[in-house]
């Protein structure tokens, strides 16, 4: 069904990276009648395919081409190379994402206003309101299927669910469900719901959870106006002698150095390979990189302030069984500074298989302490924290010009420091969380640090003034009319809340406007 | 237990270093024998003692009380394919079991894989901790030793699920205690 486009043809949209933004921004292009050529660097799996073993499935979809580290955070010590646990492959890391799909708050949209200045933090408010967003959110929860919306059901909770929701409540926590979940509760949009496998980030065999792979490309392939290369590698977004972008060059999947010609480029290769892209297309007019006038391109790289609890109970728990995160407390969600920091933080369920337990438990660890931790395995229980985390303009995606990948291309150096608020804001979700596992009888919990960034965001931030940021209000680059961002790396600031939905929901509203202007005429 | 020779009790006498940590642990020619779980593991690249030294180091880095040793000599067995594919590696192994040993001979008179208690040879790794030849082979291990399904059980962890159907009707809220 898919369309083969013509290299040459330059009335094309070309989206670079097919994940929850260019995913969705192309299938929604193709549904308006434009034509698109994705091109995604990894390959392309059926949901057959997925595989229900951490390291086959890890060897399978992430992205391990090389990157570097640098920085104070735990991440470069344990995992240098691997800064960020997340997808190559068509459907981007909606493959890997575990479905938690919520709004922002209306005061994360304003965090310059609300939180007042912040010695270090480069907070500014976004050029959009949660109103603005309202309608796109509304659509994107209806596409993906978001349970609590719409009347879809909730999903019933896991082992590890009623653990933590006796937990949360025994402490005093009102907000506590199954959450909202991009995961069928029942059958709806052609694919059946949850057989509580349990291996969500493994890539769902069964098709309930969304993902641009399964949900959206299909859809958008059908209409003959969407072809998906995958394997295709872009380098370097080229443009003319008057600053617009006219292609891009890739490496197809013979290694064959490629140019597709375009009308209009869109990058949506998340937040690590979007503004290295730029930088790399760096050209004689624009020397620091494109759309980079600002100087803002792979600064304020945001991760979210995350860690885990993990806590051994004298029962059984088999928290891995079924859904991995159907579970939320969103009492710490909110913005209250009696807590001793600004922003805040969800609780969310989480489970690791064994293996994975072993690699993040305690990244670096042995001995006793260890592995008795680990000998609790199937008496554990697990939560996930995630709370905004300060935008710094130190923290960092930058060309490592010393280390070069595949192709020959320096590879991404991704330099991160907590702020103080982040370590503020942790220690107490760790508190919270470990209060709640005692209050139903934990007799060990575990703080476990933050993973490789799963949610990367920021690096080439929405701004109402061109020199304050990279994109405008509709991911339109300040500089190069016919250049947009429509994957994470557009937030301005992170908020509390897991991110997709509102990638999705702005990938949504930037189609309306890319084909809006493209009948104007005006791109 | 496929990676390694299975010998239903060691046909030949087995030489004993002494009776400490490697316990059911000999060396025999060039094999690693363990009469009590009914496995031997020959190596050419590595010396046996080497592996036999692994295989305790192992158990000292993550000891789990329930896993038999065969898991721990296969998670370290990959090292003999790379010693005989890579010198420089060789090399790091050969000369990091001879650091474990000297610093255990210097404190106790024994080498360290028959020092008697997990404290004595813990305090000797300790010593090493950080350095490439520790960290190759604690790093090794957390995929070589927990990523074995055999072992998953012992955990009681179930391992894949699609293919039973998931735990809808498998237990995903079974938990009654609470
Ligand atoms: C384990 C895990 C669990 C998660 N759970 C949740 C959750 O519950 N809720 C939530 O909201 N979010 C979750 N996330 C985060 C979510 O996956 C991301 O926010 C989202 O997928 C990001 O979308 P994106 O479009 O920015 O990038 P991606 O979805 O990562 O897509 C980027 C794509 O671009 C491709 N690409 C990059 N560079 C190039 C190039 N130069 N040329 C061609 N292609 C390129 C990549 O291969 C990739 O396929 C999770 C992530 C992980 C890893
Ligand atoms: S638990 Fe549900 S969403 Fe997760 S992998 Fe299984 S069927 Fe898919």
């Amino acid at each position: 069904m898919s369309a083969p486009f013509d290299l040459n043809d330059d009335s094309v949209v070309v989206i670079v990276g097919s994940g929850a933004g260019g995913g969705t921004l192309g299938t929604e292009l193709a549904l308006k009648g434009i034509k698109v050529v994705i091109l995604e660097a990894g390959q392309r799996h059926n949901m057959e395919d997925f595989i229900n073993n951490e390291w086959d499935s890890f060897a399978q979809l992430a992205w391990t081409d090389m990157r570097t580290t640098s920085g104070s955070w735990r991440v470069h010590k344990n995992f240098p190379n691997l800064p960020a646990w997340i997808v190559k492959a068509v459907g981007g890391s909606s493959v890997h994402w575990a479905g938690a799909s919520l709004r922002l708050q209306e005061h994360e949209f304003k965090t310059h206003s609300t939180y007042g200045g912040l010695e270090g933090a480069n907070l500014l408010d976004w050029p959009i309101t949660l109103k603005d967003l309202e309608p796109w959110y509304a659509k994107a929860e209806d596409r993906m299927g978001v349970t609590r919306t719409n009347g879809i059901p909730g999903l019933p909770g896991n082992n590890n669910f009623k653990v933590f929701e006796a937990g949360a409540k025994k402490i005093g926590y009102k907000e506590v469900s199954t959450g909202r979940m991009a995961i069928n509760s029942e059958p709806r949009a052609d694919r059946g719901s949850c057989q509580q496998i349990g291996f969500c980030f493994q890539g769902c065999k069964s098709g309930a959870k969304w993902s641009t792979l399964i949900a959206e490309i299909p859809r958008g392939e059908a209409t003959g106006n969407l072809e998906v290369r995958p394997q295709s590698m872009v380098q370097k977004i080229e443009h003319d002698a008057s600053g617009k972008a006219t292609g891009v060059v890739y490496v197809d999947k013979d290694g064959k150095t490629q140019r597709q010609k375009a009308r209009i480029v869109a990058v949506a290769g998340n937040s690590i390979e979007s503004p290295r892209l730029l930088l790399n297309s760096a050209s004689n007019m624009f020397p620091d990189g494109l759309a980079n006038s600002s100087g803002q391109v792979g600064r304020n790289y945001m991760r979210h302030m995350t860690g885990s609890v993990y806590a051994v109970f004298d029962k059984p728990v088999h928290m891995y069984r079924g859904t991995t995160m159907a579970g939320i407390v969103r009492d710490e969600a909110g913005f209250d500074t009696k807590r001793g920091f600004v922003g805040g933080y969800e609780m969310e369920t989480l489970s690791l298989g064994l293996p994975f337990m072993a690699a993040f438990l305690d990244p670096g660890g042995w001995g006793r302490s260890f592995t008795s931790a680990m000998d609790g395995y199937v008496n554990m229980a697990g939560l996930w924290i995630v709370g905004e985390d300060m935008p710094q303009e130190t923290n960092r995606v930058t060309l490592n010009t010393g280390v070069k990948d595949q192709y020959g291309l320096p590879v991404a150096d991704v330099h991160f420091d907590d702020h103080a608020n982040d370590v503020a804001m942790r220690s107490h979700a760790y508190k919270q969380g470990t209060a709640m596992y005692e209050a139903v009888g934990a007799v060990r919990a575990m703080p476990t640090p933050p993973y490789p960034s799963t949610h990367n965001l920021g690096t080439n931030r929405m701004s109402e003034k061109p020199r304050d940021g990279v994109v405008n209000k509709h991911g339109q680059t300040h500089d190069i009319p016919n250049l947009f961002v429509s994957d994470g790396s557009q937030f301005t600031t992170g908020g509390a809340e897991n991110p997709t939905l509102t990638i999705v929901a702005l990938a949504l509203r930037q189609a309306d406007f890319i084909a809006g202007e493209m009948s104007k005429k005006t791109i | 237990m496929p990676t390694l020779i299975d010998r239903r009790g060691p046909s030949r006498r087995a030489v004993l270093g002494g009776i400490g940590a490697a316990g059911a642990l000999m060396v025999s020619g060039a094999a690693v024998l363990n009469p009590r779980e009914a496995w031997g593991l020959e190596v050419s690249a590595l010396k046996p003692e080497t592996m036999r030294t692994l295989i305790v180091m192992a158990r000292d880095i993550y000891p789990h009380d329930r896993v038999p040793d065969r898991f721990y000599a296969i998670a370290v067995k990959p090292y003999e394919a790379a010693a005989a594919k890579d010198p420089a590696t060789k090399t790091l192994i050969e000369e990091g079991v001879v650091t474990l040993d000297t610093l255990a001979k210097a404190k106790h008179g024994t080498a360290y894989a028959d020092l008697g208690w997990e404290d004595q040879r813990v305090a000797v790794v300790k010593q090493i901790e950080g350095g490439a030849f520790f960290e190759k082979v604690r790093s090794g291990l957390v995929v070589g030793l927990y990523n074995q399904e055999e072992v998953w059980p012992i955990f009681g962890y179930e391992g894949s699920s699609a293919d039973k159907g998931g735990y809808i009707d498998r237990g995903f809220n079974d938990l009654a205690w609470l």
